[in-house]
């Protein structure tokens, strides 16, 4: 039986050649720590690192690179901003849509005196911004927003937000983990002040890579780092530099799975982020016309393709998820992903909590003819 | 031929001024940081001294910032 793989939304597979390649590239020339010892090693596994930065500026339209900071993943730079910029008084709005990588940093926040609010989101997942809107106070200083939900695929005004900071004089952090690569983001145009992203996702670079981009108008005095420790730049100081990436990128780096994430975005330039939206939304397309025609399916999120990414959650009336998704790795061979999704938030706002849904997550290299065999194994499963 | 150094506080800021000035056809290249110019570990842009004033002004309108300039 061969695989057909649609749990593209918790990490893409396959990964383009490249990615592997550069990876292996990096692993057999390369070897050296980037930024340490300036060696030509070092110089070009920094080079390296550093290619990975403007390639992503470019995907994201930042225009410096070095407000790029890497980490491991999106969790890891959303628990950077949270933690370090939030300080008990501070009031942080946020969406019903959220993962847990928000929402559990946000609820510890709140035992520790930040104040947070969560905007209820249609069953959709649609957030009104006017709702956002009323839910700031005087002592508000970020919104924080998925830009897509990893339970519906639902797209978040992250624009509409932007400028509403801006209006306030306040701050947005955004979480593009089920976006970036995807669906276009301009983090410059659109007002995103903070933008984590993680590398194992639609940027096709392997896991263990991720970043966060810090805008120009974040005090970097009032973000404090997640760790402090060795950068490779001023060595002679015991106190941890001030600048941007260095700040936020103690300890070494994980420079072999940035060399392979680099090699995936810059396969997303070749081919434009609106070309691989065009095939994924395709593919989406089929599978909710496939699914809603057949009896005691029941499908989640927006009716409206230009409101969603390439995520679709569904149940069968009369199963559990987890059944179903057993059933269709075992007899189908279509990998998906049951459950909560890490989000009991987004499901209790769709009607799900706590039964949860079964994901299908399209992504670049999924065909026709992977989405029209899911759509039959549905059709045989719930015909049971 | 007479060259100097640019030490930066980041080798990713060296990265990007070796970047920078390479693009703007500058004959530079990024070494160990000499001793007797700092203690720190990091990484140095050579350059022929005579393009000292315009890589600078380069760097500067690039927004790269540079730790100090030395003659070798």
């Amino acid at each position: 039986m061969s695989i057909i793989y649609l749990d593209n939304a918790a990490t893409s597979f396959p990964k383009p050649p490249q990615v592997v390649e550069a990876i292996v590239h990096f692993l057999t020339e390369i070897g050296a720590n980037a930024g340490r010892s300036g060696h030509r090693l070092s110089i070009e596994a920094g080079r390296i690192v550093y290619e990975t930065r403007e390639a992503l500026a470019e995907l994201f339209n930042i225009s410096d690179p070095l407000r790029i900071v890497f980490g491991h993943n999106v969790t890891e730079m959303i628990n950077l901003v949270l933690t370090g910029f939030l300080r008990p008084g501070d009031h942080v709005v946020t969406s019903s849509m959220e993962h847990n990588s928000v929402m559990r940093p946000l609820r510890a926040l709140e035992r520790e005196g930040v104040e947070v609010s969560v905007v209820q989101c249609s069953r959709e997942g649609f957030l009104d911004p006017a709702d956002l809107e009323k839910a700031l106070r005087p002592n508000t200083r970020l919104i924080v927003l998925n830009h897509a939900s990893n339970v519906t695929g639902t797209i978040l005004p992250v624009k509409e937000a932007g400028w509403i900071a801006r209006q306030r004089g306040i701050f947005l952090l955004v979480d593009a983990a089920q976006t970036a690569g995807a669906y276009p983001i301009d983090a410059e145009a659109d007002g995103i002040d903070f933008l984590a992203f993680t590398g194992h996702k639609g940027l096709f670079g392997p896991t263990g890579t991720g970043g966060l981009y810090i805008g120009p108008r974040v005090p970097l005095e009032e973000l404090k780092p997640l760790k402090r420790g060795g950068t490779g730049s001023r060595s002679e100081l015991e106190e941890q530099p001030d600048f941007l990436p260095d700040k936020y990128e103690s300890g070494t780096q994980n420079a072999a799975g940035l060399a392979g994430l680099g090699a995936g975005v810059r396969f997303i330039l070749e081919r434009g982020v609106e070309e691989i939206r065009r095939h994924e939304m395709e593919l989406t397309a089929l599978l909710l016309e496939g699914l809603s025609s057949i009896e005691r399916v029941k499908l989640y999120g927006p009716a409206d393709l230009s409101m969603r990414v390439g995520i679709i959650s569904f149940n069968i009336e009369g199963m559990e998820p987890s059944d179903v998704a057993l059933a269709l790795d075992v007899e189908f061979g279509i990998m998906c992903r049951p459950g909560l999704h890490c989000a009991p938030s987004a499901h209790r706002t769709i009607g799900t909590f706590p039964k949860g849904t079964v994901r299908f997550s399209v992504g670049f290299f999924n065909t026709k003819e992977d989405v029209e065999k899911a759509i039959e194994a549905v059709k045989k499963l719930a015909r049971k | 031929m007479e060259y100097g150094v640019i030490v930066f506080y980041s080798t990713n800021w060296a990265l990007k001024a070796d970047k920078v000035a390479k693009e703007a056809g500058f004959e530079v290249k990024l070494i160990p940081t000499p001793r007797h110019i700092s203690s720190d570990c990091g990484t140095a842009l050579r350059f022929r001294w005579e393009n000292r004033e315009a890589i600078l002004a380069l760097l500067e309108s690039k927004g790269v910032r540079i730790e100090g300039v030395h003659k070798l």
